[in-house]
């Protein structure tokens, strides 16, 4: 058959998790995301593959922490109540410095909230959602074609960092269906000095832990993961920039309200307002630099979200409150219509052109 | 034709979409038309969300009262039962996606077998996964099969590829659908395609051969 295929923005993670290599799914059913595991479900037996359903999320998350330790491709996904529960366990992850992926197709909160689609997960999944000092490399894709090509990325970017990684895309991208390439990935098995496969008594044996009891020790492990931290903030803001070369006005929207926010700024451009959108693909590291730049060029910013305002508050830290940032936002599952973002972004600039 | 025309296949097959197409054609051909929600698999994309249709064309649509509402709670509507009674009526079923979708059917089986007047139709999009050949088609359909105790006897090609679909994306599954019910007994019902297509895929097929309907339209 062709190459491309016709998928739901869940199971186009699934298949690509398989192509990048994964082989160990864990989780537990949860709307919108239970395509992923029963997808996994169906295709794992069939290729040599675990998928098992746990007993919880927060077992699941403890399965992942196993496997992660003995270096092989593993993964989880959950909509955002099981991801609350899954804290711990990603807290633990990260203190051991394991590459992971943790999948969040986010639906409304706070609290068992609903079934419809949000992104009011931004603080958990960017600000440390467990305790301790620690960041998740997190993507956020736009499209069925980005939930395949980000997931096959956050295993590599979280394997070469040794820091869990976080694909956060919301109801909407997990249930909207769109013709999709997978591409073959290139993965082979590399041999790493960390991990928890034997030692043959050829080698001292590795040790993986998040426990340390000398405060000295454990101070310096901070340090030295905040070495890395620094260094993915340096290589790793992925980021769109759409029209905005002459752009007066900047939008700033991520995910599903990126899509609804192209729209609204190719109407706004007909009506002659020169306005154009960055669109952060990855959270953390935020892409503070084009934003910094953008607030010496434009007049002000518009942050468009599926939550209360949580982006804006980078978007003010990157360009340091330099021009005002207004948020134009619906929750609870609600999307914002590329109306209300036009309407929005004509109040911005003053009325129409 | 039957008295009852069930859409089952593999999840996201297109099975709602093309059911609801057939019965708003049953209805506009003048017959009384029942459409019956049994989805027990998916919460969203109900056949609720064309209510409005239903009505202009008066089709009597049979839901769950609560669907569309974020109720998510797998449940048949008890209205369904009255469908095996009202025997003046055209019945569409749309069934949940997969094995787990045509569970659903195995309550109603002794009715459909004792009335024997039924179509059980495997829908299929050869560009969905996990349905891309025909043998693996022929997997999803003998689970289905399994699931429900009921024979498919009508293949439904839906092959698609969303609003990308060309012509040539559809007439080159033809022979897969074909292969399909060669493979299984039954028999190629009709392909289904977007209007926009339409006029060049009948080119090639010949119309009787070939369903009209509307996909889903992009909305962002």
């Amino acid at each position: 058959m062709a190459d491309k295929v016709l998928m739901k923005g869940n199971e186009a993670i699934a298949e690509a998790a398989i192509k990048a290599g994964c082989r160990h799914y864990f989780g537990y059913p949860i709307t919108p995301q239970t395509e992923i595991a029963a997808y996994m479900a169906k295709r794992m037996p069939k290729i040599g593959g675990v998928f098992l359903q746990a007993e919880s999320e927060i077992s699941a998350i403890n399965m992942v922490y196993g496997v992660a330790g003995t270096g092989m491709r593993v993964m989880t996904s959950s909509s955002s109540p099981g991801i609350s529960l899954k804290q711990e366990g990603i807290s633990y992850i990260a203190g051991a410095d394991l590459p992971a992926l943790i999948v969040n197709i986010q639906r409304g909160g706070p609290g068992l909230g609903g079934i419809q689609p949000s992104q009011s997960d931004y603080f958990q999944s960017t600000k440390g959602g467990g305790h301790g000092d620690y960041r998740l490399i997190v993507l956020t894709p736009a499209s069925v074609q980005e939930m395949a090509d980000l997931t096959m990325l956050a295993f590599e970017l979280s394997e070469k960092y040794r820091v869990p990684a976080m694909l956060l895309a919301d109801g909407t991208m997990g249930q909207m269906m769109e013709p999709v390439e997978i591409p073959e990935a290139d993965y082979t098995p590399t041999e790493k000095d960390w991990t928890v496969t034997g030692t043959q008594m050829k080698r001292k044996h590795n040790v993986v832990n998040s426990l340390y009891l000398s405060p000295e020790e454990l101070e310096k492990t901070n340090f030295e993961r905040f070495e890395r931290y620094k260094q993915i903030e340096e290589n790793e803001a992925r980021y769109e920039s759409f029209m905005m070369e002459d752009a007066e006005y900047c939008v700033v929207a991520f995910g599903i309200a990126s899509r609804v926010s192209k729209n609204a700024v190719i109407a706004a451009r007909e009506m002659g307002i020169k306005v154009g959108m960055i669109r952060p693909i990855t959270i953390w590291p935020f892409p503070a630099k084009p934003l910094a730049e953008a607030a010496d060029k434009v007049k002000s910013f518009l942050s468009v979200e599926l939550s209360m305002g949580q982006m804006i508050e980078d978007v003010k830290l990157a360009t340091e409150c330099k021009k005002p940032v207004y948020l134009c936002n619906r929750v609870g599952g609600m999307i914002p219509t590329p109306e209300q973002v036009l309407e929005s972004i004509k109040k911005m600039a003053g009325g129409e052109r | 034709m039957k008295r009852i025309t069930i859409f089952s296949g593999h999840y996201g097959s297109g099975k709602t979409n093309v059911a609801i197409n057939y019965a708003v054609k049953l209805g506009k051909e003048g017959n009384p038309v029942s459409i019956a929600d049994l989805d027990i698999v998916n919460p969203y994309f109900r056949t609720k969300d064309s209510e409005e249709l239903f009505e202009k064309n008066g089709i009597e649509l049979i839901s769950l009262p609560f669907a569309n509402t974020s109720v998510d709670l797998p449940s048949m509507p008890s209205a369904a039962y009255g469908l095996f009674e009202r025997r003046d009526r055209k019945v569409i079923i749309d069934l949940g996606g997969d094995d787990r979708g045509a569970l659903a059917l195995g309550r109603f089986r002794p009715r459909l077998l004792e009335e024997n007047d039924y179509e059980m139709i495997f829908t299929v999009n050869f560009y969905r996964p996990l349905t891309t050949t025909v043998e693996e088609a022929y997997e999803v359909f003998k689970e289905i099969e399994y699931a429900s105790k009921l024979k498919f006897t009508k293949i439904v090609n839906n092959s698609n590829l969303g609003i990308e679909t060309g012509a040539e994306d559809v007439l080159k599954t033809v022979a897969l659908a074909n292969e399909l019910a060669e493979k299984t007994g039954t028999e190629l019902l009709f392909t289904s395609v977007d209007e926009s297509v339409y006029d060049e895929v009948t080119k090639v097929l010949s119309p009787e051969k070939v369903f009209k309907l509307k996909l889903q339209e992009k909305i962002f």
